[in-house]
């Protein structure tokens, strides 16, 4: 149905990783694995380090300790990560087809046509809308459409299901089946329950 | 390429579709070149003399003005950290920006410039050296702009910041931008300065895309 050209088999491992912000640990000696296909779902109390950990995962923030390597990534093949923090990059003045269209632009395409995207995602009715006028979860609804017309391998969740509505979460879920079952990772921070296949669940710490 | 692209048109997008930014810009640029009149007294030869360096002087104010909507923004809504992880490097997002930069904050002044020409009782031919000065001239204003922006983008207030910084790189600029309108030295030097300038502009292109965007990186983390 999609024709998703998902670079199968990168898996992730990390020895001993330490991440936090400033001079602050938040998370040590963190040794996982999450083979391709798999998710990780991060839980744990606020300001435990969730955030830091899927930055420092992402590449934006370099880890104080240890080691994370994604296996089996094609060094020529361009970028393989998506990245979804808590600020959605959406900003007013532009349409939210225009919007899509310039992360196509810079994300590179190969997924599904941001028209598509946008029907799938259930904004096929706001094309034309000023992006600044979107409520708060069909913000995040236009974040999961940026997921889709670039296919990368993995992809690095914050919260996506802040702000959605039950519809929104049961489409987050079916897509994230999706891309697992493409044999893509994602690991996503999440208070919510999310039911996905072979997935493993990793709970932070509490702070000291 | 198409990401290159796709960042001038959308810089293109948000600085025209409403705001009234350039506008802004331009009305600066006249205010603050037609205000000098004033505080220099009615003097017509005094002016005409001066008048290439009020309109540099006042080119360079106003690019100073739109110096903080460079990278801040796009830092503050998450844009920034998705252009790290985007299929397109670091310095290429920054040429671009320096490019859309010029075409927004450069452009119209020099398209505004006949009018302060005509306030500041600028004879023909140097009003056609100004032009070509102003065209040569200010790209480098653009990306010295740009590298000081992107030094100051993880400053809390730094906004004020990149202007001090980079007014200093600005100075040759000024010199041989000025020296090729009004010469001192007869019409030979003119043409020198116009070429040191345009080497100035060059040079300041190619380079500070990577000073920049090596800012940008380290100051993320």
């Amino acid at each position: 149905m999609m024709q998703r050209q998902a670079r199968h088999g990168i898996n992730l491992h990390t020895r001993d990783l330490a991440c936090g912000r400033g001079e602050t640990v938040l998370v040590r000696d963190l040794s996982l694995s999450v083979p391709p296909g798999g998710a990780l779902l991060l839980r744990g109390a606020n300001g435990v380090g969730k955030s830091t950990l899927l930055l420092t995962l992402a590449g934006l923030l370099r880890p104080m300790a240890g080691t994370c390597a994604f296996g089996g990534a094609d060094p020529d093949g361009g970028p393989f990560r998506h990245y979804c923090g808590h600020k959605n990059a959406v900003r007013s003045r532009l349409s939210v087809l225009e919007t899509l269209r310039f992360w196509v632009a810079i994300n590179g395409s190969g997924g599904l046509t941001p028209e598509a995207a946008l029907e799938r995602t259930g904004l096929g009715r706001a094309t034309g809308l000023d992006a600044g006028y979107l409520s708060a979860g069909q913000q995040r609804r236009l974040v999961l459409a940026r997921l889709l017309v670039s296919p990368r391998a993995v992809w690095l969740l914050d919260e996506p299901s802040a702000a959605l509505d039950a519809d929104g979460q049961a489409l987050l879920t079916e897509l994230l089946a999706e891309h697992l079952d493409t044999g893509g990772l994602a690991i996503i921070a999440t208070h919510d329950e999310i039911t996905l296949p072979r997935s493993a669940t990793l709970e932070l710490g509490t702070r000291p | 390429m198409s990401g290159f692209l796709g960042v001038i048109r959308r810089e293109l997008r948000l600085a025209l579709s409403g705001g009234g930014e350039v506008l802004t810009l331009v009305l600066f640029f006249i205010i603050v070149g037609a205000i000098v009149p004033f505080a220099v007294g009615p003097d017509r030869d005094l002016l005409a003399r001066i008048a290439p360096g009020i309109i540099w002087i006042a080119a360079f104010l106003a690019m100073l003005l739109g110096l903080d909507r460079l990278f801040r923004p796009d830092r503050d809504d998450g844009t920034l950290a998705l252009y790290r992880l985007a299929d397109m490097s670091m310095v290429s997002v920054v040429a671009a920006k320096v490019i859309a930069h010029w075409l927004t904050a450069a452009l119209p002044l020099i398209l505004a410039s006949p009018f302060l020409a005509m306030i500041l009782a600028m004879d023909g031919p140097s009003f056609w050296r100004t032009l070509v000065s102003l065209l040569l001239g200010t790209p480098a204003l653009a990306a010295f702009g740009g590298f000081g922006a992107a030094v100051t983008v993880a400053i809390r207030r730094g906004g004020l910041l990149a202007p001090i910084l980079i007014a200093p790189l600005c100075v040759p600029v000024l010199i041989f931008g000025v020296g090729a309108i009004s010469p001192l030295g007869g019409p030979d030097q003119a043409s020198s300065a116009m070429l040191f300038l345009a080497a100035l502009s060059l040079m300041a292109l190619a380079l500070t895309p990577f000073a920049a965007a090596l800012a940008i990186d380290w100051g993320e983390e």
